[in-house]
């Protein structure tokens, strides 16, 4: 039985850093960027933890600019 | 197994619905107007209306959904949204008519337009965004703004004898004989949103189908004009708006 891993992409130039995919991400994998921000000024979402998402697509369902794209892949 | 091996285009499981252009949304962060319009053209691509949905957008903070979503869009004056639908429909009967409109829009300056529509059973959809506020304009009461709830214009909350009560529009519609579908729903978690994808694409369903009207009232957040972050908004919903507006089908007789 083959691990499912997961992988997200943020638009971060599109985020707003409202924080609901933080919430939202059942293993808590995200966090909003502590220093960095993006031209808009917004302090983006970022994965913490790489090897941990299975790609549920929680984060990108709730996100509310459509910046999360998720990717999903068994693992042989 | 790297980032790089399952970032591949066979792999994707979840993006942006293409109907959702590139636009950056003026929408404060975390307003649920986002989800709804994701939600919106996720269900138009499912169903193939991309070169057949004409929709209406009202006054209100959806008042530039039109540059969101690449479909027709035609601005109505402000509560007329239903009235105009009505007219698209009878013109054009193979099209998918839709409007989208707040809380201020549909539920006070639009009542009549509203309710008249749904009466006659228009083969419309409409979705209802209420967030209890009038969001645009700085967060002035609306008719549904819940009894004790601060806003710009009852800054010592909402009291029966000064404001009135709140208006629960969506059971006024269930109760007229034109409409076939009529439900509220939220988009607060994923099972939400799923939920509330599903009476979108009912409630389109229905449109397309000659089954008169729907309304689909979507139970949202204004975290800017409530003065929370997006997070506490949320909870705040589910501690005080759901009370008020208990999330289900008020009626479905679309299969009948």
């Amino acid at each position: 039985m083959g691990k499912i891993k997961g992988a997200i992409i943020v638009d971060r130039e599109r985020c707003k850093g409202c924080n609901l995919c933080v919430v939202a991400c059942p293993l808590d994998l995200l966090t909003l960027t502590p220093k960095a921000v993006n031209q808009k000024g917004y302090h983006y979402a970022e994965q913490n933890n790489e090897d941990l998402c299975n790609g549920c697509t929680s984060c990108a369902i709730v996100c509310p600019d459509g910046c999360i794209t998720v990717y999903r892949k068994k693992e042989d | 197994m790297t980032k790089e091996e399952i970032i591949q285009p066979e792999n994707l499981v979840y993006k942006k619905p293409t109907l959702m252009n590139d636009n950056p949304m003026h929408y404060c962060p975390g307003c649920s107007h986002g989800v709804v319009h994701k939600l919106v053209a996720e269900v138009i691509e499912e169903m193939n209306m991309e070169e057949k949905t004409i929709a209406i957008s009202p006054v209100g903070c959806a008042v530039f959904a039109y540059n969101y979503l690449d479909v027709d869009w035609i601005e109505a004056a402000h509560g007329r949204a239903p009235a105009l639908a009505s007219a698209i429909k009878r013109l054009w009967p193979d099209r998918l008519v839709f409007t989208y409109q707040g809380d201020g829009d549909l539920a006070c300056i639009g009542t009549a337009e509203t309710i008249q529509a749904l009466n006659r059973g228009e083969h419309i959809a409409i979705i209802f965004i209420n967030n209890a506020i009038y969001g645009m304009t700085g967060g002035q009461m609306s008719p549904t703004t819940l009894m004790g709830m601060k806003t710009a214009t009852c800054p010592y909350g909402r009291q029966a004898d000064l404001h009135g009560l709140p208006l629960r529009i969506t059971d006024i519609a269930a109760s007229l004989d034109g409409t076939q579908y009529v439900t509220r729903q939220s988009v607060h978690t994923v099972a939400a949103i799923r939920r509330a994808k599903k009476a979108i694409r009912k409630a389109f369903e229905n449109s397309m189908n000659g089954k008169g009207s729907s309304l689909v009232e979507i139970v949202s957040t204004c975290n800017a004009g409530w003065k929370m972050s997006p997070e506490k908004a949320n909870q705040w919903m589910e501690e005080n708006m759901f009370k008020q507006y208990p999330l289900g089908d008020l009626k479905d007789t679309s299969n009948e």
